[in-house]
């Protein structure tokens, strides 16, 4: 039987004034992968994302999530951003960031209540965060500033997960941590996309592969696709799988 | 109040553009209406710090100029603007011309009773919209891109903070001033940032600071002739901001130095401890006497710290003989074991 497409990308086109970020992207991803985006830096993965998500406004093409329009179905999909993209000297808690993952099932005005911080203090300890619940987030490091971002993400228990980079600046253990908390979700049925930059890793983390450099390259199962060939097309450089990056 | 929103939007300047862009606004309507009706001028005002503001909001998402220059820009345009408006009108055959100067440097004098309740009312309408939307405002503040995946509209949020921001802005003009305005904005929300590590105590922090600025401005203007009320209400807040920035007890310069010495006799204290350690463990006797010479093993202090360790006695003077006492032995190898598990 063939998998449900979770995520359809139609013609996408993102360009920042002339210059094309994202070229004519089609893109299929069916549900119940755990995917990595790979290319080079400006290769536009982050924009992909975005574009996805509807922060960034494409010139052309369209995202339909379970064969809906993405507007539609917005509560099914969590993301989590690269880190340094918000202000970690903000006066709020670690368990105040995690409750805002329920905001959006909230709607306007109505406030979190019990329900909501029992859902966060879950999510919470499911990152091994609990006992930072209360902690200032400037007081956080880097790798628990990430497992926070994550814990507000697993609050809004979507059925899709992009994530932008959640490696990035991270040690060993929490980047275990974190990748087992995602294969987790993947058993569950769930359906993750992450931005990941660590070509090592990708077949020992990921089962499926996306190759982005303003065009797809190449997408498909990471034991048939992910092979020097492509790597090369999308780096440009003759790459090696074994060589270091 | 509204300025803790300002001050961790990180657009603290854009205050001091609203203010100065609201003073065309002013200009205008009294050359439309040839009153010096406040209400009107005030809504003058208003409509012009707001088109100034989505001005700049253009600016920044249409161009790739930083927000900064958009608002030195937009900041400028419009003061000059308003200034040329004010000696146009000066210039005019008309005896009402006079005390629109006032907007300029704020004259609290002239407020009569009917503008304090303007004041107090859309206050009033201020916190209820803040308490509604609490939590869309906070969200927003904090991870914009993640508020909008989460379905809101932050446009339409967005919208509603500036606006308030530049309505308390232009409701202060007429007590501070065009110039002086961004100030009465900001310093409350600086100092109170100090202070905690909490978006609402912020905010209620803010505009106690603000409320207390004011009344004591007031109250130091009135007791003296010649001194004007707005200027002192802004050095007034900006004492609490100099007191705040030195005396907050976590993010204080005052304490951070405390801290920062406290820390350094600490270690001196465990460096020693854990010397004498060290060479007790070549001994037999874990009390083993040593001369301050042999101990004397970094850049001085050795004494003093030695006699800290008699007071809190891990350490034992027998003539001029130094020598470790159980606990402090039993101090010193706690020590170690807690740095080497810290280490790992």
């Amino acid at each position: 039987m063939k998998p449900k497409i979770a995520v359809k990308v139609d013609d996408l086109t993102v360009a920042y004034n002339y210059k094309p970020v994202l070229w004519d992207i089609d893109l299929e991803i069916p549900e119940g992968v755990l995917m990595a985006i790979v290319g080079p830096n400006g290769a536009g993965k982050s924009t992909l994302i975005k574009s996805i998500l509807g922060i960034l406004k494409p010139i052309a093409g369209s995202v339909s999530i379970y064969g809906k329009p993405y507007e539609k179905q917005r509560q099914l999909v969590a993301y989590v951003p690269q880190k340094g993209s918000v202000d970690w000297d903000f006066p709020t808690t670690a368990l105040d960031v995690v409750m805002m993952g329920t905001y959006g099932s909230l709607g306007w005005i109505k406030r979190p209540g019990q329900k909501e911080k029992k859902a966060a203090l879950e999510a919470l300890e499911k990152v091994g965060m609990l006992a930072f619940k209360g902690r200032q987030i400037s007081q956080l490091s880097g790798g628990q500033q990430q497992r926070i971002f994550l814990a507000r993400a697993l609050v809004q228990n979507a059925a899709i997960y992009f994530m932008d980079e959640p490696f990035q600046g991270v040690d060993a253990t929490t980047e275990i941590a974190i990748i087992n908390i995602l294969k987790e979700l993947r058993k569950a049925g769930k359906t993750v996309i992450v931005v990941h930059h660590d070509l090592q890793t990708v077949p020992e983390y990921f089962d499926w592969v996306t190759f982005l450099n303003v065009k797809k390259i190449a997408t498909g199962p990471v034991k048939d696709i992910f092979n020097d060939d492509n790597l090369t097309k999308t780096y440009g450089i003759n790459y090696k799988v074994s060589i270091q990056e | 109040m509204l300025g803790s929103f300002a001050v961790l939007r990180k657009q603290s300047l854009l205050g001091d553009a609203i203010s100065h862009a609201a003073l065309p606004g002013i200009a205008i309507a009294f050359l439309i209406t040839g009153a010096k009706d406040t209400n009107t001028l005030l809504i003058g005002a208003l409509i012009s710090g707001l088109i100034g503001t989505f001005w700049i909001r253009g600016i920044i998402t249409k161009t790739h100029l930083k927000s900064d220059t958009a608002l030195g820009l937009i900041l400028s345009l419009f003061f000059g603007f308003g200034m040329l408006l004010l000696t146009f009108i000066q210039k005019q055959p008309n005896a009402n011309q006079a005390g629109l100067d006032k907007y300029l440097f704020g004259q609290a004098a002239t407020l009569v009773e009917s503008d304090v309740w303007l004041m107090a009312i859309v206050t009033g309408i201020c916190l209820l919209v803040m308490f509604t939307f609490w939590k869309e405002f906070k969200i927003l503040l904090f991870d914009a891109d993640y508020t909008k995946t989460l379905g809101f509209n932050t446009k339409f949020i967005d919208i509603l903070i500036t606006t308030f921001i530049v309505l308390a802005i232009v409701l202060g003009l007429q007590t501070v001033g065009v110039v002086l305005m961004s100030a009465m904005l900001l310093a409350p929300a600086a100092a109170a940032r100090q202070w905690t590590n909490s978006l609402s105590v912020m905010v209620f922090l803010a505009a106690i600071f603000g409320a207390f600025s004011g009344v004591f401005g007031t109250a130091i203007s009135a007791s003296q002739n010649n001194l004007s009320t707005g200027p002192v209400i802004v050095l007034v807040a900006a004492v609490f901001v100099a007191f705040s920035f030195i005396f907050s007890p976590s993010r204080g310069l005052l304490f951070k130095q405390i801290r920062f010495i406290k820390n350094r006799r600490d270690l001196e204290l465990h460096k020693t401890l854990a010397f004498m350690h060290h060479i007790a463990e070549t001994h037999q006797d874990i009390s083993h006497p040593h001369t301050i010479k042999l101990l004397n093993n970094f850049q001085g202090y050795t004494k003093s710290t030695l006699q800290k360790l008699v007071e809190k006695d891990y350490v034992k003077l027998n003539g001029n003989m130094w020598s470790l006492t159980k606990t402090g032995f039993e101090t010193a190898e706690n020590l170690y074991t807690k740095q080497t598990t810290e280490d790992e």
